[in-house]
């Protein structure tokens, strides 16, 4: 759990004279789930952008995976998994072949392709479906398939930006058991959620508050520090103290 | 390189999904070349005319009856009141006024002399102008007519005259679609294939599969060749099937080389993707990419020498026409299908569009980031 795989410092993102993510600094280690809290517009898909090399910082400095954000993005590509806010699987392509081209995009060979879709269609229970287009599919199951894609290379990071929006608590449970499989294997879990409970199944969280990390810690040490019962409180008593409106 | 090969396999896949698909690739090529040809007909016909005839001879008459049996005119009212006359103008019914003055037959065989009016209704400058030139034709004719029938021919004619025999090259009968056909194909290439390009990438940008691309270490080239190349190949089925529909419907055969045509296609098609790739680096949305296709499109039909001849542009705006990649195929495909034009005489069109088509595909990957 030593390694660091993402190391920031007082990295900063300025939208003209809006400060978006305002010199932020925190590292990240090795096989950790690590959640990124905060309410709406407080900055966590800008930063977690710039950490996928999707959007370039304005200043500080930032590795992922080993790579310098400036520098290095492309690298940072390979290394990496994401998932965005936004359902971003082909719908008019078929489940398998959505595999097989993202498969393919990250560079596996053949075989890797046939292995990986054989494997994951078994994991999430897909056989019927597997020659369906992802457009027949309900919500919670695309965003399972959603994560086996963004996985499907087996990245040393993977990013998911609010994967479980609108998803059912037994689909957010299914959903979770998949992200600690993931854990297990090594991935690094970089997330993000509006969902406060979701926060206890982190090894450590950050709560960000108008662009700036007010807390970080693990989830019984947020607790202890705020003197709350659980982390919706210790969050609405750093979210109180926004200034920024929610977008 | 692998990874262009899985990105064409998906834009196939998408393509041969998409229900509009075929339609577009088919039926829009077929009722454009069946539609169009007969919009940009210039032969003009049922000119609306009114006869003011004030001198009810049987000279008059005779006149009347000439330009009637022409086939290009209708007869809008024959009446002796110019009053009446020019309302007909004023009301949009007549097209032409031509006023018979009185003794008009007498004149003419006493002085051998007389004019007659004509007025015109020029709001449509195109057919006042046509309309004017056949019923001057008319009755200059209607004028030689009369000379061989009442003047007596003489050995050898005092005035000598020079008389115009015309030879028309190329396009022996002046036919209008022959004209047209081939330049309305080109218009149909420019939006089937150039424009759908650009609107395919506005769309992943759109539903946001463009950001899960962006963030995989595929390189800026192999996304953007992935792109290009299926439109490639649609660009050149919606050019033969447009092809085979002006050789079934209108004879078109080209008289030049074939091989030539589609040389030219393909150097022209890597311009106008060009073009579309560039305007889908610039717009977020498919409505955006939507009004800016609608601008240019406008612009390239008007003033691309479809409809109009090119030469009569001033000079600055044949040089803005010049710009345009569809300016030169247009020229080519007249060139090559009505004059049998070989690669020889195009060279300078290809170099041309080729340079366009580098500046703008070039611009455009520079503009398109995976970064921002």
């Amino acid at each position: 759990m030593n390694e660091i795989v993402i190391k920031t410092n007082k990295l900063t993102k300025r939208f003209g004279d809006f400060v978006a993510v305002d010199e932020i600094t925190f590292d990240v280690h090795k096989g950790e789930i690590f959640g990124f809290l905060g309410a709406n517009g407080a900055g966590k898909t800008t930063a977690m952008r710039m950490l996928c090399g999707l959007s370039i910082p304005t200043s500080g400095e930032a590795t992922v995976a080993g790579y310098d954000v400036f520098k290095q993005p492309e690298e940072i590509k390979k290394n990496i998994g994401y998932m965005s806010q936004k359902f971003s699987l082909y719908e008019d392509l078929t489940v398998k072949e959505n595999i097989e081209f993202y498969g393919g995009i990250y560079g596996l060979s053949n075989k890797e392709i046939k292995e990986k879709s054989t494997e994951l269609i078994d994991k999430l229970g897909l056989h019927n479906e597997a020659k369906k287009l992802v457009s027949s599919l309900p919500l919670g199951w695309k965003q399972k398939l959603s994560f086996s894609v963004a996985i499907v290379h087996t990245p040393k990071i993977v990013f998911l930006d609010e994967p479980t929006g609108g998803v059912d608590p037994s689909m957010r449970r299914q959903f979770w058991d998949l992200i600690y499989e993931g854990a297990d294997k090594g991935i690094t879990i970089f997330i993000t959620t509006h969902y406060l409970d979701e926060a206890e199944y982190c090894n450590r969280v950050s709560i960000m508050v108008d662009g700036k990390i007010e807390a970080l810690d693990s989830p019984a040490g947020l607790r202890q520090t705020y003197e709350a019962k659980t982390i919706d409180e210790v969050f609405y008593k750093l979210a109180r103290k926004a200034k920024r409106s929610a977008d | 390189m692998r990874a262009l090969r899985f990105l064409l396999q998906k834009e196939f896949r998408q393509m041969f999904r998409d229900k509009g698909f075929t339609g577009r690739l088919f039926i829009a090529p077929a009722i454009q070349l069946i539609l169009l040809p007969m919009a940009a007909n210039y032969t003009i016909k049922n000119i609306n005319i009114a006869i003011v005839d004030h001198d009810h001879s049987v000279t008059s008459q005779k006149l009347s009856q000439k330009i009637l049996s022409s086939g290009y005119f209708k007869l809008a009212d024959y009446t002796d009141f110019d009053s009446r006359a020019n309302k007909l103008i004023e009301s949009d019914k007549a097209d032409l006024v031509l006023e018979i003055p009185n003794k008009f037959e007498r004149n003419l065989i006493t002085d051998n002399t007389q004019k007659t009016g004509i007025e015109v209704n020029a709001i449509n400058g195109v057919k006042a102008s046509i309309g004017f030139g056949y019923l001057s034709g008319i009755i200059s004719d209607f004028n030689n007519d009369l000379r061989a029938t009442w003047v007596q021919p003489e050995r050898t004619n005092p005035l000598p005259t020079i008389s115009v025999e015309p030879s028309f090259w190329y396009n022996p009968l002046l036919t209008y679609y022959i004209f047209m056909v081939p330049a309305i194909l080109v218009s149909l290439v420019t939006g089937v294939a150039g424009l759908s390009a650009a609107f395919n990438i506005v769309k992943e940008k759109e539903i946001g599969t463009i950001e899960q691309i962006n963030v995989t270490p595929i390189k800026k080239y192999e996304f953007i060749l992935g792109k290009l190349i299926p439109f490639l190949a649609v660009g050149g089925v919606v050019f033969t099937v447009g092809l085979l529909i002006s050789w079934i419907l209108y004879g078109i055969l080209p008289l030049g080389n074939i091989a030539v045509l589609y040389l030219f296609l393909y150097v022209f098609l890597f311009a106008i993707l060009g073009f579309g790739l560039l305007i889908s680096t610039y717009s977020e949305t498919q409505q955006q990419a939507n009004s800016i296709m609608f601008l240019f499109m406008m612009v390239f039909n008007m003033m691309s020498g479809l409809y109009t001849p090119f030469d009569s542009m001033p000079g600055w705006a044949q040089f803005v026409s010049h710009l345009f990649p569809i300016s030169y195929f247009i020229d080519v495909m007249r060139m090559v299908v009505i004059k049998g034009s070989g690669l020889h005489d195009i060279r300078i069109h290809i170099l041309c569009v080729f340079l366009i088509g580098l500046v703008l595909n070039t611009w455009a990957v520079l503009n398109y980031r995976k970064t921002s």
